[in-house]
């Protein structure tokens, strides 16, 4: 019976990696100078796990640095050391090592900063021996991994007798890992007692027979040998005795490195050794591809709901069946009531699926205190950080391709929005900054708010910048103060005097709105001169589903997404107008929008080319509005989304495609693409006159 | 997943023998073939939804349990003579490689003829044919009872000009 850990091995990774999230979040609100016991528990906790779980699995490139983490924390914890500034600091450090060696595993071939990695582990190290004198011997295991090379001589150790009770391997334990673990602190020197071993007959597989008698060379405290076991101290004979201390060059001879298959050929099978994760060569290093997650955690409550909800469904369709067989008209209104009670449970089924897709926004602020707390140190800005909503769901999607515009608007808000204390105080202002995450439900979309309490965007001056970038012509072009803030948005602009690695470089503002476009969201500023300014996103709750016009067109039909219809209305012939003879615009009380014929723009047969005979769909993309000529409005319905590119390609103007009840399939307008479109093809039009 | 798998184990029999084989089909009373192993299905002709601004080969797409599949007429493609759809008008369920993905097209074709299994070396290269019909698409001939089979290369056929993901890649705004 071969266990296969390499399917857990995604598991230990995406563990690893929640531990470490809760390792810095505890770290960041750890106080200088003040030990939470419980927080340092909490971070213990999570390097312990992460140490365990790479031992198991043979990454012990993962598991050695991660020892030296845990004992510089299980100092801490023993009130041994002081929380300080730099420690903190470099307990962060290490945090990120672990995460990029933890990154690389998941990424075949991916490579990690081994240089990087350890200079951290030197610092660690360094911090541990720092005060090994003055500590007891909870310490002196600190360089374990540097001093038995180094100083073998000194090196006493300890026999440990190991018997594990017969149904120990039962339970998931498996001595291999021990013993790989001992062979870390030190050289080992194993004999096994196989007395016990049956005959083959009465022997069974998962039974454990052997004793194991251990010499460990290794300066290192009991505790920590039994640690090892702690697993297993309940289910094994263990003792530990010291050796005195006889560490002469003849015994180092003896000294056999285990293998640790040689010990379990009766006992298990062996898990599969992994490969060493990491390439031996330095490689520049390389952006993880898949930092985007591929399975999620589910909550049971959600998953019982769905249950429910199938077992719902059963009933209904058997209720149906029945009423099937021996139907007559007289039981037409019992029909009627199981198939409204069918759709009902279909709809219920539908979110309830898409609510498994969702994920407390939490996830995306999570990496915020980290990130103020890096760059206010390196500004020299002090910023209170304060977040709320972060309970609210979001299709896990869209939390992906959010995350990064979204820390550029943070970086920005403390780069150019919150001042220096010294302004602040100048300005009469707290000296310490207040940045405000929050994130609320509004109809079906989802608003995320970044909000500071800082200088707040000044006019003239983006304005004078708008001009100097060529962006605008003349400051009098723009009044609407919302029409100034849009033109942050715009690609080249940047306020910024000076440029900093942080902001100022004139990319990312237009990224970040294109971005959430993308996602068929929108970006909305506030701001008030020397008050501070909101950024606040609007983002759909999924991308999965939409709620749909149907729209005709001859025989075709089409769908426009409800979110960006503003009306739609039968057209007075007496509004409509030609600009230049050519283009048609109508005039909608006090606003001229252009006419776009859906007929000539998709090459279809339409019922009349007559504009009285049909209907204006007014609607909103890009910031701009235009009048979609169909022939008829059909219903509204939520349709699924299907990509057109999975089997064919991106179609100018069309987003996607959706199958309606009867099967066929309707093809999505994407109203900014269809624009563009329009325009191109009117130019084209118009050189070909000109021609 | 499944069907996948099981025709890749199939890959593995049919590599063994030596031979390769063959679905072909009738197009403008020439026999054309292609890999087996990359038909998913043979489906009747159903009527598509039309795709604006499209090469006219492209008969636009339809639903195949749930997913967007584009039919190509393969007339159209090779610049034949248009034939109105009949009851022996199939469209031919393939999947196709392009650019590292796995894309699933249909194409249309008069009818489906035969299964042949020929050896790679009864394969003879194409004479270069001019524009309409690029010798890339043309994996080989094969003669069958005195008949010749023009051998399709799919994935170069379903992955020239138009229908090109590069294409699309270059358009993405």
């Amino acid at each position: 019976m071969s266990i296969d850990l390499s399917q857990f091995k995604q598991t230990f990774i995406e563990e690893s990696l929640e531990g470490l999230d809760i390792m810095e979040s505890t770290l960041l609100n750890l106080d200088v100078g003040e030990a939470d016991l419980e927080a340092i528990n909490t971070i213990f906790r999570a390097a312990h796990s992460i140490k365990g779980g790479s031992g198991t699995f043979g990454f012990n490139d993962i598991a050695s640095f991660t020892h030296v983490l845990e004992t510089l924390l299980d100092q801490t914890r023993a009130g041994e050391r002081d929380v300080t500034t730099p420690a903190i600091e470099l307990l962060l450090a290490s945090v990120d090592c672990l995460r990029e060696m933890i990154n690389a595993l998941q990424d075949e071939g991916a490579t990690y900063d081994e240089e990087q990695v350890a200079s951290v582990q030197e610092k660690l190290e360094i911090m541990l021996n720092g005060d090994k004198e003055s500590s007891t011997e909870n310490t002196a295991e600190a360089g374990s991994t540097a001093t038995d090379e180094n100083s073998p001589t000194t090196a006493s150790g300890w026999l440990i007798k190991f018997a594990p009770h017969p149904d120990m391997l039962r339970t998931g334990n498996d001595p291999v890992l021990m013993f790989r673990e001992l062979e870390g602190l030190g050289s080992l020197e194993v004999s096994v007692d196989t007395e016990a071993l049956p005959n083959f007959e009465s022997l069974l597989a998962e039974d454990a027979y052997l004793s194991w008698e251990v010499r460990l060379t290794a300066d290192v405290a009991k505790g920590q040998i039994e640690e090892i076991f702690s697993w297993v101290d309940d289910e094994c004979e263990l003792e530990i005795t010291a050796l005195i201390s006889e560490s002469t060059a003849a015994e180092e001879e003896h000294v056999v490195e285990p293998e640790p298959q040689a010990v379990n050929t009766d006992v298990k099978t062996t898990p599969e050794k992994k490969a060493a994760p990491a390439a031996t060569k330095k490689v520049a290093k390389k952006r993880s591809t898949s930092t985007e997650a591929t399975s999620i955690r589910v909550g049971t409550d959600k998953v019982d709901a769905l249950i429910n909800l199938v077992g719902e469904l059963v009933i209904t369709q058997s209720m149906l069946s029945q009423l099937g067989e021996e139907f007559d008209m007289s039981k037409i209104e019992k029909l009627r009531n199981g198939l409204a009670q069918l759709e009902r449970n279909t709809r219920e089924m539908q979110e309830n699926v898409l609510r498994i897709r969702m994920l407390p926004i939490s996830f995306s602020f999570n990496r915020f205190p980290r990130l103020v707390h890096d760059l206010t140190q390196k500004m020299g800005k002090k910023v209170d950080l304060k977040m709320s909503g972060e309970q609210t769901e979001l299709d896990k999607t869209v939390m992906e391709k959010i995350g990064d515009p979204l820390v550029h608007l943070v970086r920005n808000a403390l780069d150019h929005g919150i001042e220096s204390p010294e302004e602040r105080i100048a300005a009469g202002k707290d000296p310490v900054g207040t940045l405000l995450l929050n994130a609320y439900h509004k109809g079906g979309n989802i608003i995320i708010e970044i909000s500071d309490d800082g200088a707040g965007i000044n006019k003239q001056r983006v304005l004078e910048k708008a001009v100097e970038n060529g962006i605008i012509n003349s400051p009098d072009d723009i009044s609407d103060d919302a029409q100034v803030f849009d033109l942050i948005f715009a690609a080249g602009f940047s306020t910024a005097d000076v440029v900093s690695d942080v902001s100022g470089r004139g990319v990312g503002m237009d990224v970040v709105k294109k971005n959430i476009k993308a996602l068929g969201g929108g970006i909305e500023i506030t701001s008030q001169e020397g008050k501070g300014s909101t950024f606040s996103i609007r983002l759909p709750l999924t991308l999965a589903i939409l709620d749909g016009q149907l729209v005709r067109v001859g025989e075709e039909v089409y769908i426009i997404p409800l979110i960006s219809i503003v009306e739609s209305l039968q057209i007075d012939k007496k509004a409509v107008n030609r600009l230049a003879g050519r283009s048609e615009v109508y005039r909608l009380r006090d606003d001229y929008i252009s006419i776009i014929r859906l007929y000539n723009l998709f090459g279809a047969k339409p019922d009349s080319v007559d504009l009285e005979k049909g209907l204006l769909v007014v609607v909103e993309g890009d910031g701009q509005k235009v009048g979609l000529f169909v022939d008829d409005l059909l219903g509204q319905q939520q349709v699924v989304i299907k990509s057109l590119e999975s089997n064919f390609k991106q179609v100018e103007g069309v987003s996607g495609a959706t199958i309606l009840g009867d099967g066929t399939v309707a093809l999505i307008m994407d109203i900014g693409g269809l624009i563009d479109l329009s325009n191109t093809l009117q130019r084209d039009s118009s050189d070909g006159a000109v021609a | 997943m499944d069907t996948v798998q099981r025709l890749d184990s199939d890959s593995i029999i049919a590599n063994g023998s030596g031979h390769e084989q063959y679905l072909t089909f009738m197009l403008a009373g020439e026999e054309y073939g292609v890999d087996i192993l990359r038909v998913q299905e043979i489906k009747g002709w159903d009527s598509a939804t039309r795709i604006p601004n499209t090469p006219d080969y492209v008969q636009g797409v339809i639903n195949l349990r749930g997913t967007i599949v584009p039919i190509i007429d393969l007339r159209m493609r090779f610049n034949l003579e248009k034939l109105e759809y009949g009851p022996t008008t199939v469209v031919v369920v393939l999947k196709v490689e392009s650019e590292n993905k796995h894309r699933t097209m249909g194409i249309v074709v008069d009818g489906v003829s035969d299964v042949y299994s020929i050896s790679a070396d009864e394969l003879k290269s194409a004479p270069e044919f001019g524009d309409d019909v690029n010798a890339e698409f043309v994996k080989g001939l094969a003669t069958i009872d005195e008949k010749m089979v023009i051998m399709l290369n799919i994935d170069k056929l379903l992955n020239s000009r138009e229908l090109s993901v590069l294409d699309s890649a270059a358009n993405e705004r």
